[in-house]
């Protein structure tokens, strides 16, 4: 297969991509729609946690803090001042943070900036720890993001958080979103720094025996997820249009890891897929959280059944598939017609 | 502050830190034993409330008894655990693992929900530990002093069982050596389980007294209390359980000292904890009283 071969059919899958947006903005309702722009950003987060931890092998649970700076900075940005001057009840915005505004892809893209800035600057003294170590600093890291965020009114609006923040994030701007970060990392994974991640997971004492900068190659991995954890925590807040410290709980960023394990940890299709079926699966199960009315009787529901099914789901995965659904395997291409040449000849 | 203040504070501080070492005892022995974080630990420390609070309200037991038998409960619970989810991964990457304690973690904490809905409940509390008495002009409640006193009297016994019987030798020996322990007829899986097994019933003892000190139950109380007492055994020096204890108490005084002299961080109360984790992580990995592990290639 020439490589001619591969970019046409890339090509023709974003165009039927782009056609079935045309088609599912025009007919499905609003709330199928939402859970569309969901399935976008959480295959976009899940690619940026793969990042880190399926094929640099950095064990991160600090996702949602990351999220929570790229909602935090994109909600300011995009909320005009005026908006802002009615928000701010507690306490008066600082004139800096009330008079900013910039325009939504600028928005999200310094949310994303500001993520990975701060994964600069957190990464340069914890990347040093280890497997369950760095995993336990990195949660008390979007921790104290999240105590802050409570605790700076003046910047924050405190407890109460954003409302009202303008909905641009629909499907366009969040599949536009989710394929530049999906295009980019595979781009990354190909190249010479996409091999030296790989190594560093394997085996990071060979890769450094080998020449490898272990150390600056772990920050460029951690930011560069940390930038896309940003940016889908910007196109989150644009979405829901509401934010509030509480969003960012340790959960947000359970969701995210769910996701990658069961996808595969290093697979960039595994993470797709799967960030598509778990994000369909979970709001498909708010039907057992929500009352059932079967002719005159009505069931109660029973909240907190859907993430009873679901860690019951992660734990079962980890046990008996712990290569999730794709391992570090693709789909590609190549592969595809590979299979398609071998069943002819069969 | 007068020094009335400052020793209810101290008193304060106390009762705290004993609840933290408490729960920091089984973060240890368990990662201790098998290097794992035991994330499920939090929801152990939830379920010992709650069992007695069902214990009072569902089964009518006497309250003595229910303290008893939520512990016992959750000790079972702690071992079924291990058995389900953790046994079938020793072989496993460790990361495994942890996940799979992320999972279950995630899972007692929605049963609960199920099971016990999210409004926070109030519990019972004995009339006796209420009335406070006046101790050298200091106004104390006695459950101030009878958390203390329970936890030290727990933390006894485990030492008495840990250095001075042969199920603690062989938790010692598992620590050390997992495989030559096996191989010498140390019998593996059974101590993991009684380590699973007391780490559970400290917890929930820990969460049972939490219950009495801020009585209002709730789905996830465990987590912030979890997350600071495995701090504290990583101050402490993770494996180390004398460590857990001193990291619990210190925890403990500093949180509630911190608070009294800077009344205005008061927001901040639950960010000093995992400050001082990255700290402790970057100075001084192996913690207070920790062994250095070697790096294997």
């Amino acid at each position: 297969m020439k490589r001619y071969h591969v970019f046409a059919l890339n090509f023709m899958l974003v165009g039927v991509l782009a056609a079935l947006l045309v088609c599912a903005q025009r007919f499905l309702d609003g709330y199928s729609i939402q859970i569309l722009n969901l399935v976008a950003i959480n295959i976009l987060l899940a690619l940026s946690l793969n990042l880190i931890y399926g094929f640099t092998g950095m064990f991160s649970l600090g996702h949602a803090g990351f999220m929570a700076i790229g909602a935090y900075v994109c909600a300011i940005l995009i909320l005009s001042p005026d908006q802002k001057a009615m928000l701010f009840l507690l306490e008066p915005a600082y004139p800096w943070i009330e008079s900013a505004h910039a325009p939504f892809v600028v928005a999200v893209f310094a949310g994303g900036l500001a993520a990975a800035a701060m994964a600069a600057v957190v990464g340069f003294p914890l990347l040093r720890l280890g497997d369950d170590y760095l995993g336990i600093a990195t949660l008390g890291f979007a921790e104290i993001v999240r105590v802050v965020a409570n605790n700076v009114p003046r910047i924050t609006n405190g407890a109460l958080g954003f409302k009202g923040i303008p909905a641009y994030a629909n499907l366009w701007w969040n599949y536009g979103w989710c394929l530049l970060a999906l295009v980019l990392i595979v781009r990354i994974l190909r190249s010479n720094t996409g091999r030296c991640f790989k190594a560093i997971r394997d085996d990071e004492v060979a890769a450094r025996a080998m020449g490898v900068n272990v150390f600056r190659l772990k920050l460029l991995s951690f930011s560069l997820g940390a930038f896309f954890a940003g940016v889908g925590g910007g196109l989150l807040a644009s979405l829901l249009t509401t934010i509030d410290p509480k969003m960012f709980l340790f959960v947000l960023t359970f969701n995210v890891l769910m996701i990658v394990v069961m996808g595969g940890l290093g697979s960039v299709t595994g993470s797709v897929i799967a960030g598509a079926a778990v994000t369909i699966i979970l709001e498909w199960l708010r039907f057992v959280e929500d009352p059932i009315t079967l002719g005159s009787v009505t069931l109660p529901g029973i909240p907190g059944m859907r993430m009873v099914v679901f860690s019951l789901l992660l734990i079962a995965v980890i046990l008996f598939r712990r290569e999730g659904l794709m391992g570090t395997r693709e789909i590609s291409w190549e592969g595809i017609a590979a299979w398609l040449r071998q069943r002819r000849k069969a | 502050m007068t020094i009335e203040i400052f020793l209810q504070h101290l008193l304060n501080g106390l009762t705290l830190g004993s609840l933290y070492a408490l729960i920091a005892i089984g973060y240890t022995m368990v990662y201790g034993i098998l290097r794992l974080i035991n994330f499920a630990h939090s929801e152990i420390f939830m379920l010992g409330a709650y069992f007695v609070f069902w214990g009072v309200t569902l089964f009518h037991l006497p309250w003595p008894l229910a303290l008893v038998a939520a512990v016992a409960a959750v000790a079972l619970v702690g071992v079924l655990v291990d058995r389900v989810a953790y046994r079938p991964l020793r072989d496993a990457p460790r990361i495994s693992a942890l996940i799979s304690a992320i999972g279950v973690s995630f899972f007692l904490q929605n049963v609960a929900i199920v099971l016990f809905k999210a409004i926070p409940r109030e519990v019972y509390r004995p009339e006796w530990l209420e009335n406070p008495m006046i101790m050298g002009g200091v106004r104390v409640l006695p459950l101030t002093l009878f958390v203390p006193v329970l936890s030290l009297l727990l933390m006894l016994g485990l030492m008495y069982i840990v250095y001075h019987t042969k199920p603690g030798l062989g938790m010692r020996a598992i620590s050390k050596d997992i495989e030559t322990s096996a191989l010498m007829g140390v019998p593996v899986n059974s101590i993991i389980a009684l380590t699973f097994g007391l780490g559970s019933a400290l917890a929930a003892a820990s969460g049972i007294m939490w219950a009495l000190r801020y009585p209002q139950l709730q789905p996830i109380m465990g987590v912030i209390p979890g997350f600071k007492a495995f701090i504290a055994a990583v101050f402490g020096g993770i494996g180390s359980i004398p460590g857990a204890v001193i990291g619990g108490l210190v925890l403990g005084f500093l949180e509630i000292l911190i608070v009294a002299f800077f009344p205005d961080l008061a927001g901040y109360r639950d960010a000093f904890a995992f400050v001082l984790l990255i700290v402790v992580l970057l100075v001084k990995p192996t913690g207070l009283l920790g062994a250095r592990p070697e790096e294997k290639v």
